[in-house]
């Protein structure tokens, strides 16, 4: 009996973990890769707002995060990068109905300095650059595509990251000349510049938020995607290079 | 007579077997059978099966190519520093993929260490089919280096003497005695880079990029297909599956029964 002490232990450890996980409710968010940086800026103001709530955070792409909801991951709010795959969101799991906190809009990234002479959309069909795109499958590369077929300019990526992040990231090593992304993650990175697209051939994203079911804290999640359009919530993400909801 | 193992370990045994079980019951249960056909016939699946065995193969022979002779170094040189060596020659085992993609990109990509003095002859790795290969090497080589220096180790040292008494050559005791007592740990190896090349999906997502054709392998095309189409993803799984099982196939002897080496 002796010999069973330190297993008694651990599991009575493991299971007082389970159930208190300190003097916060955790809320889990799980959101587009493109909103990393504002929400991380945004886990102290919706704590210090909340005194109940601390906020938890899962990135990646906007279809990740549903593909992982439908699989049943535990999450109490979701925000994805476009309106398309949040629909996609059983209605069973969400709390409500989505609602659009902020928008984006395509750029170019160029390296630092622009040094290929990226003028417009339509160098993009230069063949001395070297190209990135996201992939089809995500919002911002179902953008970047949209955005170039209303141009009329046919591209040959050399590869279609499965983030744009990484598209942000293969133009700032200095691996890649150009690569269509969001223009918060462009302007957040520090050896990248950008170049404008147009309106008229510009896709605007629009960034949908639902609190879900399928967490523990249901509550707290609609707390949080309350808290995205409140003042506070718009202040920071317009910080990051968001545009505001229509 | 066998003893009853206590119950304690059987209830820890069969939760394990279950841990193995159940994922890969999971998908054969969400498989697109009827599809099957249908969707194996899609240019994309097809292109992503025969882009994977090209740049596995490719890895699973390079590795063999570079692994075996540093092996053999580390089983029948003494030198300092041995010991590092070898550990890095283990390293990428434990790192993790995409710090090995990483670490490439800095290494070999167009403004890397290695990769600028490339850029001047010509040769590019990010975002080509090359670039994939070079990914697979990299996380390959281990599985080369430790069995085929297990092999040389257990190799009898009298063959090759009797065989230099007999008059014959380095070269030709290589080719006549060397290589054909190795021919066990070699295709053991071989089977190993194989399986470990064909399933690299870090260091081939973060150095080669991802382009259908060119650097999009299974692994990759799983995981960015399961965004958009899961029933194709889950039928590239299930290719995946079916080579895993034919590379335990070929470790058979080596593997599946304890007793031998």
């Amino acid at each position: 009996m002796a010999r069973l002490g330190p297993v008694v232990v651990a599991v009575a450890l493991l299971a007082s973990a389970c159930s208190t996980g300190g003097t916060r409710r955790q809320v889990t968010v799980f959101a587009a890769a493109s909103l990393g940086d504002a929400f991380k800026a945004m886990a102290k103001p919706f704590a210090d707002a909340h005194d109940n709530y601390g906020v938890t955070y899962n990135f990646a792409g906007s279809q990740q995060l549903v593909a992982q909801v439908q699989q049943g991951a535990e999450a109490d709010a979701l925000a994805t990068a476009d309106q398309a795959t949040m629909a996609s969101v059983p209605a069973k799991d969400r709390s409500g109905a989505p609602a659009v906190f902020a928008r984006n809009r395509l750029v170019i990234a160029v390296a630092r300095g622009n040094p290929k002479r990226v003028q417009a959309v339509g160098d993009l069909a230069r063949p001395d650059l070297k190209v990135v795109l996201a992939a089809p499958a995500v919002p911002a590369g179902k953008y970047a595509n949209q955005s170039l077929t209303k141009a009329g300019v046919k591209v040959s990526p050399v590869s279609l990251e499965d983030n744009v992040e990484a598209v942000v990231t293969k133009v700032g090593l200095g691996e890649a000349d150009a690569g269509v992304a969001y223009a918060t993650d462009a302007t957040a990175a520090r050896n990248v510049d950008t170049v404008q697209i147009p309106d008229a051939y510009n896709v605007i994203a629009e960034y949908p938020a639902v609190g879900l079911n399928t967490g523990s804290q249901r509550a707290g999640g609609q707390q949080f995607v309350d808290f995205l359009r409140s003042p506070s919530g718009q202040a920071i993400l317009r910080r990051f290079g968001f545009l505001p909801p229509k | 007579m066998t003893r009853r193992p206590p119950l304690a370990i059987l209830v820890l045994a069969g939760l394990a077997l279950l841990l193995l079980i159940v994922p890969v019951v999971g998908l054969l249960e969400r498989a697109p059978w009827s599809q099957l056909g249908h969707e194996l016939s899609e240019p994309e699946v097809r292109k992503a099966i025969g882009l994977s065995l090209v740049t596995s193969l490719s890895a699973a022979a390079l590795a063999l190519l570079l692994g075996a002779p540093l092996a053999w170094v580390l089983a029948r040189v003494d030198f300092r520093g041995k010991t590092a060596v070898r550990a890095l020659a283990l390293l990428p085992l434990v790192l993790p993929p995409v710090v090995g993609g990483v670490a490439l990109l800095f290494a070999l990509g167009r403004n890397g260490l290695v990769g600028s003095w490339l850029a001047h002859l010509g040769i590019t790795l990010p975002f080509t089919t090359g670039g994939a290969i070079v990914a697979e090497l990299f996380v390959a080589l281990p599985f080369a280096v430790i069995t085929v220096e297990a092999g040389v180790r257990a190799l009898d040292g009298r063959l090759e003497e009797a065989a230099a008494t007999l008059g014959a050559g380095q070269w030709l005791t290589l080719r006549r005695v060397v290589l054909p007592a190795l021919a066990p740990s070699l295709a053991a190896a071989a089977a190993l880079c194989w399986a470990r090349a064909l399933g690299e999906f870090g260091a081939t997502i973060t150095f080669a990029g991802n382009l259908p054709g060119r650097t999009q392998t299974l692994p990759l095309a799983v995981y960015l297909e399961l965004q958009q189409r899961p029933g194709v993803a889950i039928l590239l799984s299930l290719v995946l599956l079916a080579l895993s099982i034919a590379v335990l196939f070929l470790l058979r002897g080596r593997w599946l029964s304890p007793r031998r080496a």
